[in-house]
């Protein structure tokens, strides 16, 4: 059996977690004196050792990306934290710097040191105005303490944080797009290569990473590659929250380690809202392809959700009963993408609005008989043919849900969506109503 | 209802008031290496000034850059959080991503357009509330979700948002679920937006409930993560090996 191994969460009970006095009190920058007494590349090397891969959604692993900054780039380097969370269902990071803003703090100043950079910033989306009230004020108790600016902890290591607040727009989580907004302009992805640790920021080497893999550093640094290995599967290491939402008893965050399945999850939230059964869940976000009931052993780990067709993503678990109508779901997500959508590569923008139209017409109990092969058509034209990997996952609901429930998607042809899941019996308040009527 | 004529800016930018703009648009280009950075944070400065990013608004931030206003347009236009139009002191957004839209956002929009006598992207004639609907602001574990002025309203229902939105209609108080004791305006979020503090970083709680739920229950059963003692001393064992 596996059980929750809060680690980031670990002090998020306190009231004051949010303070530095708190952090501190729980062996907080400790990590950071050890990091600024050994040689960056140590660091480096102890990241690779953990395991530690990417929690933004893709992965990749922290300690090798690193290692790609070239060495004889005289350029300054930059650290810049993607903590512009905005993939449908994910709901890990903003909490996070909600309560334990510190971490994240602690976390730059140590990969900074690692990868020789004396500025980071953290691009946080702007919806979120609390949030980037705390880690300003936890950005700022960490200059006044000492553990950012000149000569952090009488190291000679200087550093600066600038936390930078986004403006509304999905595909500035995309890396490359977050460095054109930073920069000051519309936020679109570039052309890769060269990639940001080559020609990031201001055409300098730049590191991106999202806020939980940087948070995760200093326990790392703290407890050894081996503790943080000791968790996890051998490819996918170490923990990472669990954000389970949607029709589940007692949605929220589960910090566990990686290859948790959601039968586990489940039974640790209370199952599924009384009277109702699982019908369709994303393991990562809206650009993971669903699955439904049949995968609830799957470990949430890397390997293995992508071995059952889909991807770990940043385990955004959305979770649907039975009386969902995917049809209605997969819309939803496909206005979003048609809303996000940059508008620079053709695949995305055209392809995103037309899939809008169609799936209106079979939600609305009007598709025609080609309609389901004109939505894989159009997935088939914008999967790898896309700018970016926002267009790719796009088309991750669309060819699942079609691949799982291609009834509901024919129903749509002479019944509305409503009208076979009629949608006031999704809603949170659903099962009240039902008891207060009988 | 309709929305509000575009008030005049001209005294906005201009005098006194334009001097104290240049001094805290500074402020703000000094933060980055290279201005141009500093172009997203102006226009959440020129908003915080007049509700929404005006022409003059973007000729001010043109001017602070050396760009010329059709590269600011070119940027303001492409971010939803600027608003080309006057909004309320309070703008509403209801999230109607498919999870709270399932939740019971729909019904929550809905019912705000109903009781407000507006559509999305409408302002009430008194200029107090906006409406909106919003994509996924990351909060799913307590869907359905509201925002005002970016805080968050966590587990809403149709009554509670209908009676959230009459008490902001009436200047009463109104705390967000996730944030400082009091509400501040659209004009003042978009001030601390722009990277000036207001001082209340340290109102609110540290966490909501459904953050703490993984949290409690490790605590219920005693599950904690691996002693690192332990951990380092099973690898010098299986280094000795």
């Amino acid at each position: 059996m596996t059980t929750l191994t809060p680690v980031l969460s670990r002090n998020w009970d306190r009231a004051d977690s949010f303070t530095l006095a708190a952090y501190r009190e729980n062996g907080g920058y400790e990590a950071l004196r050890k990091a600024l007494t050994m040689q960056p590349d140590a660091i480096v090397d102890l990241v690779k050792a953990s395991g530690l891969r990417g929690r933004g959604g893709a992965g990749f692993p922290t300690g090798m990306k690193w290692g790609f900054l070239p060495k004889d780039n005289p350029k300054p380097r930059y650290l810049v934290v993607n903590a512009d969370e905005s993939e449908p269902g994910t709901c890990k990071d903003m909490p996070l710097l909600l309560a334990n803003p510190h971490a994240l703090v602690e976390g730059i100043a140590i990969a900074s040191y690692a990868i020789n950079s004396h500025q980071a910033f953290v691009y946080v989306r702007g919806e979120v105005l609390h949030v980037i009230r705390r880690l300003r004020h936890a950005v700022a108790e960490a200059y006044e303490a000492g553990l950012l600016g000149k000569d952090i902890l009488g190291s000679g290591f200087d550093l600066d944080v600038v936390v930078h607040a986004g403006a509304g727009a999905y595909i500035c989580g995309e890396e490359t797009a977050l460095l054109d907004s930073l920069e000051g302009y519309r936020g679109q992805p570039r052309l890769k290569p060269p990639f940001p640790a080559v020609a990031g920021l201001y055409a300098s080497p730049t590191v991106v990473n999202n806020v939980e893999s940087i948070a995760s550093v200093p326990s790392i640094v703290a407890n050894g590659a081996e503790w943080f290995s000791s968790m996890g599967t051998e490819k996918s290491a170490g923990f990472g929250f669990f954000s389970l939402s949607g029709h589940v008893k007692r949605p929220g965050q589960y910090e566990a380690p990686l290859g948790v399945t959601l039968r586990e999850l489940l039974d640790m939230a209370g199952g599924i809202r009384d009277g109702h059964r699982l019908k369709f869940w994303t393991p990562g976000g809206s650009s993971t392809p669903i699955f439904t009931e049949e995968h609830i052993d799957i470990p949430l780990d890397f390997e293995s959700v992508g071995a059952a067709g889909s991807m770990l993503g940043t385990r955004a678990l959305q979770i649907f009963d039975e009386t969902t109508s995917v049809v209605r779901v997969v819309r939803g997500w496909i206005e979003f993408y048609a809303h996000e959508s940059c508008g620079k590569c053709t695949p995305c923008r055209e392809g995103n609005s037309w899939m809008v139209q169609v799936l209106r017409r079979i939600e609305a109990g009007k598709g025609t008989q080609e309609d389901i092969d004109t939505l894989l058509d159009i997935c088939d034209n914008l999967l790898g043919r896309s700018f970016c990997a926002l267009g790719d996952g796009a088309t991750s609901s669309v060819t699942s849900a079609i691949k799982y429930f291609r009834e509901e998607f024919t129903a749509g042809t002479h019944t509305p969506a409503w009208e076979l899941f009629p949608y006031q019996r999704t809603t949170r308040w659903a099962n009240e109503s039902v008891e207060e009527d009988a | 209802m309709s929305t509000p004529q575009t008030p005049d800016s001209s005294g906005i930018f201009s005098g006194e008031n334009r001097a104290r703009l240049e001094m805290d648009a500074k402020e703000i280009i000094s933060r980055y290496p290279k201005p141009r950075s500093a172009l997203l944070p102006l226009l959440h400065l020129v908003q915080s000034e007049e509700g929404y990013v005006s022409n003059e608004g973007i000729a001010f931030c043109a001017e602070q850059l050396g760009l010329t206003t059709a590269e600011v347009t070119a940027v303001a236009t492409f971010y939803t959080m600027y608003k080309r139009r006057p909004v309320g002191e309070y703008h509403v957004g209801v999230c109607t991503n498919p999870l709270c839209a399932v939740m019971g956002g729909d019904e929550i929009f809905a019912a705000l357009k109903e009781h407000l006598g507006l559509e999305n992207d409408e302002t009430t004639e008194d200029g107090k509330i906006s409406l909106e609907h919003l994509e996924c602001n990351a909060a799913c574990d307590f869907a359905p979700v509201v925002m005002v002025n970016w805080e968050f309203f966590d587990n809403q229902t149709p009554e509670s948002a209908k009676k959230l939105v009459d008490d902001l209609r009436l200047g009463k108080d109104v705390k967000p679920t996730r944030g400082p004791d009091r509400l501040c305006t659209w004009k003042q979020a978009s001030r601390v937006l722009a990277g000036f503090d207001d001082g209340r970083a340290a109102e609110g709680p540290q966490a909501g409930e459904a953050s703490l739920a993984g949290l409690r229950l490790a605590r219920e059963r005693g599950w904690q993560a691996p002693d690192p003692a332990a951990t380092a001393a099973k690898a010098d064992e299986e280094g000795t090996k």
